[in-house]
């Protein structure tokens, strides 16, 4: 059996409706699962990134990434390892703002972790940790015991350590568009 | 300056016509309804411009469409109401998905304040239809009317042909606007003809040069890239034995002396059997189905593979190959031609023949001169071959007689094959057959249907009725869906659960429909018959009573082995 690894795909798209439904269709029609999600425009206008992580085979996911960029609304589609890329993600903890005064050792993992601390009134202070899943995995562990009122975590962010090249492809149709005028 | 003036203020409704008629679709397929009705109001006052064929059913509409492109090679318009209309529109989007065939089809939507409101006949048709469709788009305002339909026809027909769909929301086809038609001639985002690497045709010309028992694999790719003729000539000079998909087939003529056969479950045994003895397979414009490779762990392990397609997504996808050269077949091949020596393969082609003569002995004579009283599927089809001179377009539905139909069709002309191949669509022939006589007029068109599949869209008899069109049906009826009985007596110990059917008379339900119709049961009356159904130049149904029991052979068992093919 070939090992399944972690794997970052980036997908540059147009901003198409439906288009998210289009890729997570390339997903589920295979039932691979995936483990997080996250979208936005990227360094160029009107262009959105998606970068989606999952657990796949080498060569499972080659086959699935050239299904993405087939889509018509796809402008490139890569993946990568996470030794390829740097990525971070970001969590945000909800604590009861009494066991911040009263619990001495919250304040030292908030400094330990180097965490920040977003908001705080009366009732409750929310925490803002970025970086590793182990990192963010680390504070939730450190802070369970006193108490979460409520936790959730950001998909993965990526940027690759290898250029994308997508504005040279844009520049190409550009110039074969006018080529052909 | 008149033109420009018709042109202004109109409705997204009449753009939609005039969109059409800029793309040269004069012809569409349809079944009107609520919001879709300013559209077809347009078709009233269009109709000396545009001709619409009312169907009896939106999945006839569809597979007309198909059926018209696949005949024609132009694109094929279905246009259907919202909600049901739509959902029944699916069966035949996805079956040109996975046969990549062009087609557009237009579907009516609530008006747009209403989406998401559950109206009446809403139902989210570019989201049911998404995982089918090559590209799919909902038009809100009637601005986007001209640009989202050249994008459509553009993405329909261009690199790898497939379905698109666009949902019009009613308000859109009622608001005016100032219309302006501009083709599409590319999409950023969209490259449909990737550039050939003249060094993968290098490579794959050193290895074709060298081999000694090459075979090549020719699918549908070769039609649709109009690549019939630069085919024939890497054939010819490679010398190379050529075998076909379901879909390749007529790409070559059937009789041409290098075609050896279809490859695949209900193949020749010839080319199923060599498959697992080359020493280099090219592979032109398939996709290496399941159907077509059985097991592919033991499929082609000894040969090196060259895979031509203008599809990257289908390399390595199903078999890993040596050479994959990406890019229009059309082009690839001259490009091959250029760099290969002319050379012919004379024992090689002798263990084909050898091996045909194998296969004729166990199967092709018990089914083209049966010494049982019953007629077989097999010696119908060389009626038809008799009498059509080889020169007609076979439409077939699905299950043995599609089979049949594929092994004993004797094809001339490239286009002469059109059949569900990928999604198995039964119901699909009679629909297919209005739409390929209508694409390709001064044919003759044959529908060869199951009794099962005949049923399934048998209403489109009143499309044929009502259009006067002159298709032949041939009906090869074993009362029983024999595919699936064959299955049932072969892997399931004789249990034939829900597979035997008991039939109306065929004769009079085409009587009812007022088109010339009989049956045959008798081997003497065979001949007459098709003759007669031939010569007529009228629509003809002819019913003929086949075998109950017969199995098609050779056949690779499901998850066997190319090599494993049995003859019996």
């Amino acid at each position: 059996m070939e090992k399944k690894i972690q794997f970052t795909v980036s997908i540059y798209t147009e901003n198409n409706i439906g288009l998210l439904n289009r890729i997570s269709t390339i997903f589920l029609k295979r039932h691979i699962n995936i483990e997080s999600f996250t979208t936005s425009e990227c360094e160029i206008e009107n262009v959105f990134r998606f970068i989606i992580v999952v657990e796949m085979t080498q060569s499972g996911i080659e086959k699935v990434v050239k299904q993405i960029e087939k889509q018509v609304d796809v402008i490139k589609a890569f993946y990568h390892t996470d030794e390829e890329t740097i990525f971070q993600e970001t969590a945000l903890y909800k604590v009861k703002s009494n066991s911040l005064f009263k619990e001495r050792q919250i304040q030292k993992f908030i400094k330990k972790s180097n965490a920040r601390i977003i908001t705080v009134n009366p009732e409750f202070f929310v925490i803002e940790k970025t970086g590793f899943r182990n990192e963010t995995d680390e504070l939730y562990n450190d802070l369970a015991p006193y108490g979460l009122l409520q936790f959730t975590r950001s998909g993965r962010i990526a940027v690759t350590k290898s250029k994308m090249g997508i504005s040279e492809i844009l520049n190409t149709f550009k110039n074969q568009k006018k080529k052909k005028k | 300056m008149n033109k420009m003036k018709n042109n202004k203020n109109i409705s997204g409704a009449e753009a939609v016509i005039k969109s059409l008629l800029k793309e040269n679709a004069d012809l569409v397929f349809g079944y009107p309804g609520g919001a879709i009705m300013p559209v077809y109001d347009e078709f009233f006052k269009f109709q000396d411009k545009i001709h619409h064929v009312l169907t009896r059913h939106e999945q006839g509409a569809v597979h007309a469409a198909q059926g018209y492109a696949r005949s024609s090679g132009r694109v094929g318009v279905a246009i259907a109401t919202s909600g049901p209309g739509a959902t029944n529109l699916v069966t035949g989007i996805a079956d040109a998905q996975i046969d990549s065939t062009p087609i557009v089809c237009i579907t009516g939507q609530v008006p747009a304040h209403l989406l998401g409101s559950d109206a009446f006949q809403e139902t989210d048709i570019i989201g049911i239809s998404m995982p089918v469709t090559k590209w799919s788009y909902q038009i809100t305002k009637a601005s986007e009317v001209p640009g989202v339909i050249a994008k459509a026809f553009y993405i329909a027909k261009s690199g790898r042909p497939g379905p698109v769909l666009i949902d019009i929301t009613k308000n859109a086809q009622f608001e005016m606007f100032d219309f302006n038609y501009k083709k599409c001639i590319g999409i950023r985002s969209y490259s449909p003809i990737p550039k050939i690497d003249n060094n993968k045709i290098l490579d794959a010309a050193k290895l074709i040069n060298t081999a000694k028992k090459p075979l090549i694999v020719w699918g549908q790719g070769v039609i649709l890239g109009n690549a019939e003729k630069e085919f024939k000539n890497f054939v010819e000079k490679s010398g190379i034995p050529a075998a076909w998909t379901i879909l390749g087939a007529s790409a070559l003529p059937t009789s041409h002396e290098l075609n050896v056969g279809m490859v695949g479950m209900h193949g020749n045994y010839g080319p199923n059997i060599l498959t697992n003895q080359c020493d280099l397979l090219i592979a032109i414009g398939m996709r290496f189905d399941d159907r077509v490779t059985g097991d592919t762990n033991s499929y082609a392990k000894q040969a090196k593979i060259i895979h031509l397609d203008i599809d990257p997504a289908e390399i390595d996808k199903n078999i890993k190959v040596d050479i994959p050269v990406i890019g229009d077949c059309k082009e690839s091949l001259a490009m091959l031609s250029k760099n290969i020596k002319t050379k012919s393969y004379k024992n090689w082609l002798k263990t084909f023949d050898d091996l045909m003569k194998k296969e004729f002995n166990k199967v092709i004579k018990n089914d083209l001169s049966p010494k049982k009283k019953g007629l077989t599927m097999g010696e119908s089809i060389i009626a038809i071959n008799k009498f059509t001179k080889g020169k007609a377009i076979i439409v077939s539905d699905v299950g043995q007689h599609q089979m049949v139909a594929c092994r004993y069709a004797n094809f001339i002309e490239s286009r002469s094959n059109i059949t569900s191949g990928g999604l198995g669509t039964m119901g699909f022939a009679l629909p297919a057959a209005i739409g390929a006589k209508m694409g390709a007029p001064k044919r003759e068109v044959v529908a060869v249907i199951g009794d099962g599949g005949y049923q399934m869209t048998i209403q489109e008899l009143g499309t044929i009725f009502q259009l006067q069109l002159p298709v032949k049906i041939v009906i090869l009826n074993n009362d029983f869906l024999g595919m699936v009985r064959q299955w049932q007596q072969m892997f399931f110990n004789k249990r034939y659960a829900s597979t035997e059917m008991v039939n109306p008379d065929f004769v009079s339900i085409a009587k009812a429909y007022f088109l010339d119709s009989e049956k045959v049961e008798n081997r003497s009356d065979l001949e007459p018959a098709v003759k007669r159904m031939i010569e007529s130049k009228k629509p003809y149904v002819l019913e003929i009573s086949v075998e109950k029991e017969d199995n098609v052979f050779p056949m690779i068992p499901s998850g066997a082995s190319v090599s494993d093919i049995r003859l019996e």
